[in-house]
């Protein structure tokens, strides 16, 4: 009901603060919780689960980019796995063929591959739902056909800097800083920690506001004279250049790359785990990340079968299609503070008639 | 003033807008006629969503069919939506202040929130959308429509599904409009009494075709335009 003679929005010059207690509480929690990973974590981790946890700091940044598209501008790509094999192959090439600092090629390679992905996906921009998707995953069988025939570099010369005819395939190199695989690691969180503060900016300001609008209505975003276009492909420029860093950070993570390493099934994967992460939330790509990286490594460990994965992820999807929209990253509080709840309401009842035991005694 | 010429609008077989002509003037002008008489399409067209077959569109000036829609907004064309459009991730004051303007920095947030208070409502500038009344959400959409300098305000039933309350106090803030902006206003919707207490012209479409134009209550008499709303028998 409308307040109709009320008084004017009242205190309406004062913005509210940016940060207030309960974001304050998370930001501390984040912050904490990100050290532990940087400087607890390793000396506690094996090699195999350094491994690990290295390929989920990268595939989080994947997944950040997809959730970016899924979840912020309603663009369903089933085409990032592409993306990334885009950025691995030119971070490897400028690796082997430049002794330019690492971090100048992860930059380096982000960018061509925002070029070359948003490029390709052009054509596309115009559909959306089923079709985008359907389209971007036939973009990804075609690159994946192409890396498959060009193979990736291995230290040979020429463009695909690739020859088949090495004895002695020499390693991709790391950073003089991160050359063991703990510090690999490190470096990889940062860099996971700094994309994610730049889709973070992102989604903090101008551009943030415009793919929600684009999201829930194109039309309204038309009549307020928002370029569409642009924005939509400023949102697949971005999510490129994360995805393209995120490759160069696997040639540098894996040292020898090939293009089995990227199955086309793993395209359909990556967006059913940022449905089940949370395409709305920062912390679902992570989620997502630990899904896509960490859940297999474990499962391969207990010597369950990889099938049993697509099975999961299969109802997975369907669980959160069907109950829960926003992910684990949405569901799993509020499932807490429900337990919380039941739990509190079970204690009350219990304490209840134990103190009127006490009375009648 | 925006002159319409020969306007034809073609689905397919069917002639959505078939040949309007038409001059709006000033201040809130009234666009009724049954469902299907082609009231949103004119919208549309001039809001550049649909592209006419034949006719043009004068607007203080300037050829309006001309340009890119999102450009349109920048011209200083505003609408709001038969279903109603406010963006619920978002704040009320992100929401107006998404349309493009010309306004920059102190002056531009001066304006969004001089919109928001229009409006009236009780709504706070920083509430989500998501969590506003639907009365509230199309407040929204007018303060939305009435920022950044426009020229032309289309409003496409804002008062559909609005208890009473709401439409009394929907009235005065559209009939507010016109000394508030200076812009022409072109207002479509079924209820009578909210056309007659803020239009001072009104124009009536039936079948792409326009049947009457004039004054209101006037209009609101014509004979054509009861048979066409009652659908009494050729007389």
């Amino acid at each position: 009901m409308i307040d109709t003679a009320g008084p004017k929005a009242p205190a309406a010059s004062s913005r509210p603060p940016l940060l207030d207690r309960r974001s304050l509480t998370r930001v501390t929690v984040i912050a904490v919780l990100l050290l532990l990973a940087i400087f607890a974590l390793p000396p506690l981790m094996s090699g195999y689960y350094t491994d690990t946890m290295t390929q989920v700091a990268i595939y989080s940044i994947v997944t950040l980019g997809l959730g970016l598209l899924v979840g912020r501008v309603g663009l369903y790509s089933l085409g990032q796995l592409a993306v990334l094999m885009i950025g691995a192959w030119v971070g490897a090439r400028l690796l082997f063929a430049t002794s330019q600092p690492y971090i100048l090629v992860l930059i380096e390679a982000g960018l061509v591959t925002a070029i070359i992905g948003s490029l390709i996906t052009l054509p596309a921009l115009r559909l959306r739902g089923l079709y985008f998707a359907l389209i971007t995953l036939m973009l990804a069988g075609a690159v994946i056909v192409v890396a498959a025939t060009l193979n990736f570099p291995n230290g040979g010369g020429g463009f695909s800097g690739y020859n088949g005819a090495l004895l002695h395939i020499p390693q991709i190199r790391r950073p003089s800083y991160a050359g063991t695989d703990p510090a690999f690691y490190r470096f990889s969180v940062i860099v996971a920690i700094v994309m994610f503060l730049l889709v973070f900016a992102h989604l903090r300001t101008r551009p943030g506001r415009t793919w929600a609008a684009i999201k829930q209505s194109e039309p309204a975003a038309l009549a307020a004279g928002i370029n569409t276009t642009v924005y939509k492909l400023w949102a697949l420029a971005l999510a490129a250049f994360v995805t393209g860093v995120a490759g160069a950070l696997l040639a540098g993570a894996d040292r020898e790359l090939f293009s089995i390493d990227f199955p086309i099934q793993n395209s359909i994967s990556l967006l059913a785990v940022v449905l089940m992460g949370g395409a709305f939330s920062l912390v679902g790509a992570v989620i997502a990340g630990f899904l896509q990286a960490f859940l297999p490594a474990v499962l391969q460990i207990w010597g369950v079968s990889n099938d049993w994965l697509i099975i999961l992820f299969g109802l997975g999807v369907m669980q959160v299609l069907a109950t829960a929209p926003g992910g684990v990253a949405d569901q799993f509080p509020k499932d807490m503070r429900r337990l919380y709840r039941l739990i509190s309401r079970l204690w009350r009842r219990t304490a209840k008639p134990a103190e009127q035991g006490g009375d009648g005694a | 003033m925006i002159e319409v010429k020969d306007l034809t609008v073609r689905y397919g077989g069917v002639a959505s807008l078939d040949g309007m002509s038409l001059t709006f003037d000033r201040g809130v002008c009234g666009l009724i006629g049954p469902n299907g008489a082609g009231k949103t399409t004119f919208f549309n067209v001039l809001s550049g969503f649909v592209r006419p077959a034949s006719g043009t569109v004068n607007a203080f000036g300037d050829n309006l069919l001309r340009m890119a829609h999102y450009r349109r907004a920048r011209w200083g064309v505003r609408r709001t939506f038969q279903t109603e459009q406010a963006i619920s991730d978002l704040t009320v004051y992100d929401n107006v202040a998404m349309i493009h303007s010309r306004l920059r920095g102190a002056a531009r947030r001066e304006d969004v929130l001089n919109s928001i208070a229009f409006v009236g409502g009780g709504i706070s500038p920083w509430a989500k959308v998501g969590s506003l009344t639907a009365g509230q959400r199309r407040l929204v959409e007018v303060a939305r429509a009435v920022t950044g300098k426009p020229r032309l305000i289309l409003l496409d039933e804002p008062a559909a599904g609005l208890p009473d309350a709401e439409t009394a106090h929907l009235t005065s803030v559209i009939r507010a409009i016109p000394e508030q902006t200076g812009a022409l206003t072109i207002l479509v919707d079924h209820d009578m009494a909210l056309v007659s207490a803020v239009c001072a012209t009104a124009a009536v479409l039936d079948f792409g075709k326009l049947i009457a134009s004039g004054p209101t209550a006037a209009v609101l008499r014509d004979e054509h335009v009861m048979r066409a709303y009652l659908g009494t028998a050729e007389v």
